[in-house]
């Protein structure tokens, strides 16, 4: 084990920023991170044990248990729910001999639960040892689990058919589709690789921010963020070098756009990284990719090798002298919180992805303490766009705040789930006729972390001002139960994923789920209510984005949809009425038990 | 970086030097602004959520915030009062916190803390979490029923190489605080004393030096905390 884990630290330079890429390695190889693994690399990189295990412990597909020889991440999605989430993992349960949470006893298969892997559009969907399987039954279940009781790697199992366009070249061989739904000047077939490069290398660097400050072009992760002024202020801050993140860690459930965009136009993406390269005055490029996509990465890698070869990377781009460009693939290893700015750099400095305090901004100070831009694949993409056909023609699409166009991720109940890319501006109401969508309860605009609006707002906009969403677009047909279906699987999702670092965000969301539990099980009073209501305000006191959303599926449901709390509400009583002596007295009366057994035991 | 810069804590005209943290700002101007995780001269991270402030009308924490030139913060509000007042009662309700017994009890900054903000009985739901003490470190004995989570002990503390005593572990309510066997072993009395010192609670104890000053005599036992800065 000594000669592979030094061969994996050489490959890093033993630099300890690169613990990720060091822990995924070795997890890679032997299914965990054992304790002798941990006290090896503590040593070789100057850490102490528990500096590995911060890291380690905090992301969701490193560990220090053996995980199975085949390990089996079942998304765990709202929508993976609605389209039988809970019979596939019955199956898995059945057919491997050991619960979710378990390894078999053989060793074989380890059964794991994984928030959204982005396939929401293809549920339910499984990871195993980075193979993607999607639209899973119990049948499909039973054939997987016994090719690989019969020694067939899970590549071999994927006899149902590649998926379309690129999914389908040997270098990918998923079974994972697009749904192309809906093509705008982003996904459109137009592209020319380099067309962008060869323009701004005519011009300024300021030229070009100007360009696209005047497209007005806004963050599409979903905060919004005016993408030149981000670039203007990195260019500006003092620093010995400065970076570009591409932010590919869309973990927002629901969203599964920026999959399709690396699967069809990574090279775009590439160019945009190095269109924003350029205009910033950066060398380093780093796309932080989450580890659910890792299926990509051979083929990502081989168009950056192309990349190269076209003279689109490295040095004196297209023989522009002196500009010099390169990008790297830096991977997450499962935590919807990397995909907030600051976390996402913590986590490429190969610590736990906690958010920063700012100031200062991650363009004044953040990568390796030095100015940073991070930017979310699309906007990288469409910036692409803004530099060719100039910002005017930008802002004429869209909203007169809300510029451009908009990649949606659909799911949910409708007829033609996938990516649509739309102008701001759509309301709801269009959007679901769009996608087919007929007697909808609700839809949840922006994910988790948006909005849970109903038939009375059906009217209201895609834009930065009214409807804010990073995409993600669930719909919720009338036959679903809203609050036990959605809004707890939210709320769960909600509290596996915080960094904990908060109090508010790590406490409260439990004690809020609790009180959902308690009226979902009938005890509630309206007193609980008022209480949701009143704690959901405290999380604005949290660091980052997800702990100020965390309380949303619960305070957006309860306004919106304040009748189904109320019909669980029983008599309307205001205040708890009661308690059951049993259920108080239970604990304590264990204990006594267990100390009488000792009694008779001595 | 000596530049005065002039600014308002609940409309009272406050002067201090540019780039100075909120909180040690408002301290040389003789107001208190409650902290559990912070220590002055060590880089901040506004965990623990107390110092809460609103600077021109947004929530920050005042620990981590540098002041300038017309900077306007409410420090007293009713509403940031009780935010923070449910911050300290989560802390009680999220942990095992019983004073009668805790070593730490008067020279406790949590304890002292909610006294100063008169809190009773929480208004949330006590959760009694089943949790650890870890008794084995030669010096110290770390008891997670009462630790906050607050990242003193992790930023203040390291080995001579720079290397953590103190880290965390997991995430999410599941998160704790782990401490390295292998160093803990190696470590200075005195670095045991600092650690224990630090730590707001009655979470890093130093072995064999409980109650060494009776209670009564102890630091918040005469007067609330906070009040030392305080004109």
């Amino acid at each position: 084990m000594i000669n592979s884990l030094n061969s994996i630290i050489n490959k890093y330079d033993a630099d300890p920023t690169r613990l990720m890429d060091i822990l995924i390695d070795v997890q890679h190889k032997y299914d965990c991170i054992s304790d002798e693994a941990v006290t090896f690399l503590a040593d070789k990189l100057n850490l102490s044990e528990v500096d590995i295990e911060q890291t380690l412990s905090f992301y969701h597909f490193l560990s220090k248990e053996t995980r199975g020889k085949y390990t089996v991440y079942l998304n765990n999605s709202a929508v993976a729910g609605m389209f039988g989430r809970e019979a596939v993992a019955k199956a898995f349960e059945e057919t491997s001999g050991c619960r979710f949470g378990e390894v078999s006893s053989d060793g074989l298969i380890g059964l794991f639960d994984t928030s959204c892997i982005g396939m929401n559009d293809q549920e339910p969907a499984a990871i195993i040892n980075g193979t993607v399987f999607t639209r899973l039954t119990p049948f499909r279940v039973r054939e997987i689990v016994n090719g690989l009781r019969k020694g067939l790697d899970p590549v071999d199992l994927q006899d149902v058919g590649l998926g379309d366009g690129n999914n389908n070249l040997d270098i990918i061989g998923a079974v994972v589709n697009n749904n192309i739904m809906k093509i705008g000047p982003v996904l459109s077939r137009d592209y020319k690789p380099g067309e962008a490069i060869r323009k701004i290398i005519q011009m300024s660097p300021e030229e070009v921010i100007r360009e696209v400050k005047h497209s007005n072009i806004r963050g599409r992760g979903g905060a919004g963020f005016p993408t030149a002024l981000k670039w203007e202020f990195c260019r500006n801050a003092p620093g010995s070098k400065r970076y570009i993140f591409c932010n590919a860690d869309e973990g927002e459930p629901g969203t599964f756009k920026d999959r399709v965009i690396l699967t069809e136009l990574p090279l775009l993406l590439f160019e945009g990284m190095v269109v924003s390269g350029y205009a910033v005055g950066a060398e380093e490029g780093i796309l932080y990719l989450r580890y659910e996509y890792k299926y990509l990465q051979k083929f990502l890698e081989s168009i950056l090798k192309m990349a190269r070869r076209m003279r689109y990377l490295g040095k004196n781009i297209l023989g522009k002298e002196g500009f010099h460009f390169d990008i790297r693939i830096q991977f997450g290893a499962g935590a919807y919180v990397c995909g907030e700015e600051s976390a996402l750099i913590e986590s490429a400095e190969g610590k736990r992805g906690e958010p920063r305090d700012r100031p200062p901004f991650p363009v004044e100070k953040g990568y390796l303490n030095q100015p940073t831009v991070v930017n979310n694949v699309e906007t990288l993409c469409a910036a692409v766009k803004v530099v060719l056909k100039g910002g005017e023609w930008y802002r004429k699409l869209g909203t007169h705040d809300s510029t451009g166009t908009k990649l949606l991720s659909v799911s949910g109940d409708c007829r033609f789930p996938g990516v649509y890319e739309v102008e701001w501006g759509f309301n709801v109401s269009q959007i679901l006729e769009m996608v087919g969508a007929e007697e909808v309860q609700a839809v949840q605009v922006g994910g988790p972390s948006g909005t849970c609006v109903g038939p009375e707002d059906f009217n209201r906009t895609l834009c930065y001002t009214d409807l804010a969403t990073g995409g993600s677009l669930i719909i919720i047909g009338k036959n679903r139960d809203l609050l036990r279906d959605i809004v707890l699987n939210f709320t769960d999702f909600f509290i596996e994923e915080s960094c904990g670092s908060c109090t508010p965000c790590r406490v409260l969301t439990v004690m809020m789920r609790d009180k959902l539990q308690k009226i979902l099980d009938g005890k509630g009073c309206s007193k609980d209510l008022e209480d949701l209501e009143d704690w959901g305000k405290l999380m604005r006191a949290n660091r980052c984005g997800l702990g100020h959303t965390a309380p949303n599926p619960i305070l957006t449901s309860l306004k919106n949809f304040r009748h189904l709390y109320e019909g669980l509400i029983p008599g309307k009583r205001g205040f708890d009425t009661g308690f059951r002596m049993e259920e108080a007295l239970a604990e304590g009366r264990s204990l006594r038990l267990e100390q009488l057994k000792l009694q008779d035991h001595e | 970086m000596n530049e005065l810069v002039n600014f308002t804590i609940d409309k009272k005209e406050c002067m201090s030097t540019k780039g100075k943290y909120l909180v040690d700002a408002a301290a040389e101007n003789g107001i208190y602004i409650p902290t559990l995780c912070n220590i002055t001269g060590i880089q901040p991270r506004g965990a623990c959520r107390l110092c809460t402030v609103k600077v021109n009308g947004k929530l920050t924490t005042a620990c981590t915030t540098p002041v300038y030139n017309n900077m306007e913060v409410e420090n007293e509000s009713p509403e940031l009062q009780d935010l923070r007042k449910s911050i300290i009662e989560l802390m009680f309700a999220d942990g095992n916190h019983y004073c009668p017994y805790c070593e730490k009890s008067g020279d406790c900054e949590l304890q002292a803390i909610a006294y100063r903000y008169r809190v009773t009985v929480p208004r949330f739901p006590y959760s009694f979490p089943k949790r650890e003490i870890e008794a084995g470190h030669p010096l110290l004995a770390k008891d997670h029923n009462r630790c906050i989570l607050c990242k003193r002990c992790i930023k203040a503390v390291k080995d001579d190489d720079g290397r953590s005593i103190f880290a965390f572990a997991r995430r999410s309510h599941k998160l704790t605080i782990s401490v390295d066997t292998r160093l803990s072993h190696v470590m200075s009395p005195e670095k045991a004393a600092y650690a224990a010192e630090i730590c707001p609670v009655g979470a890093i104890l130093l072995k064999g030096a409980a109650f060494k000053k009776p209670i009564g005599e102890r630091k918040y036992d005469k007067k609330p905390i906070g009040t030392e800065l305080e004109m």
